[in-house]
């Protein structure tokens, strides 16, 4: 049962990314990125971790999503939507599959014992959340508050300066 | 029950396509999209190994899941950012492709 949903999770989101990258339309392209991280945040949910699924679908399918689709609407000019890859764009699928040539035997030669995947509590998270990493956690509310901060004095018109 | 190594190789699969995309891609948005591909590669990997694992020493199995948590909200800082840097770029050249915003080119 596991292995039927692993698998069809594990082709939708191989075929969103996929569709990511080859796409010659960029709205398709977000659309397809969309079909790849839900089907993530279900790959979460076979391995347990259900915050995390809830996590992933709202802020990746709720806020990048929607933060990208501004991307491609305010960028929007004559040669949009149609996109094009650049010249190296050979090399580049020789390079990734070289990577992944590197990667995947590492893996399989590397196995680990595992243990059966187990139910994670949601309070052992928020418990250890604020204790082991609670420095951390200040730290990111940090770096959200200065890269908002710094996104809004970027991104804003030069009139408005004054 | 899903071996620990299929998650592996599945976001071994993944993050290599979005390496493909960074690096064939000429839009800066592309490239971002691409970016979020990697990075949901490295947090199955996390999660995937949190997941399969007992806590032993210092660790406890939730540590795996908090670090993908971070990278979540890193990927969400980052992504507005980029927004904003992307806007001011097309605001100043009229384009998104990275091969064409050459002004530091030696």
């Amino acid at each position: 049962m596991a292995w039927i949903v692993f698998i069809s999770l594990a082709v939708l989101t191989i075929g969103g990314a996929l569709g990511v990258v080859v796409t010659r339309n960029v709205v398709h392209a977000a659309l397809a990125l969309l079909v790849s991280l839900i089907a993530v945040a279900g790959i979460y949910l076979v391995l347990f971790a259900e915050f995390l699924a809830l996590v992933q679908v709202l802020i990746y399918g709720g806020a990048i999503i929607i933060v990208l689709m501004f991307a491609i609407m305010l960028t929007r000019n004559a040669d949009y939507p149609r996109i094009t890859d650049n010249k190296q764009w050979p090399l580049a699928a020789l390079a990734a599959l070289a990577f992944l040539g590197v990667l995947a035997p590492s893996f399989i030669i590397n196995r680990v014992e595992d243990t059966q995947s187990q139910n994670s509590s949601l309070e052992g998270i928020g418990e250890s959340l604020f204790t082991t990493w609670a420095v951390p956690f200040e730290i990111a509310s940090l770096v959200l508050l200065v890269a908002l901060i710094g996104a809004i004095i970027i991104a804003r018109s030069d009139e408005e300066k004054g | 029950m899903v071996d620990l190594v299929w998650f592996q190789l599945l976001s071994a699969v993944l993050f290599v396509i979005g390496l493909y995309g960074v690096m064939s891609r000429r839009s800066a948005v592309l490239i971002i999209m691409s970016i979020e591909l990697m990075l949901n590669a490295v947090n199955i990997n996390l999660i995937a190994a949190a997941s399969h694992m007992e806590g032993t020493g210092n660790f406890s199995n939730f540590d795996g899941q908090l670090i993908a948590i971070f990278i979540i909200t890193v990927a969400a800082a980052e992504v507005g950012l980029a927004l904003a840097v992307i806007l001011r770029m097309f605001r100043n050249k009229s384009t998104v492709n990275v091969d064409e915003i050459n002004l530091m080119k030696w």
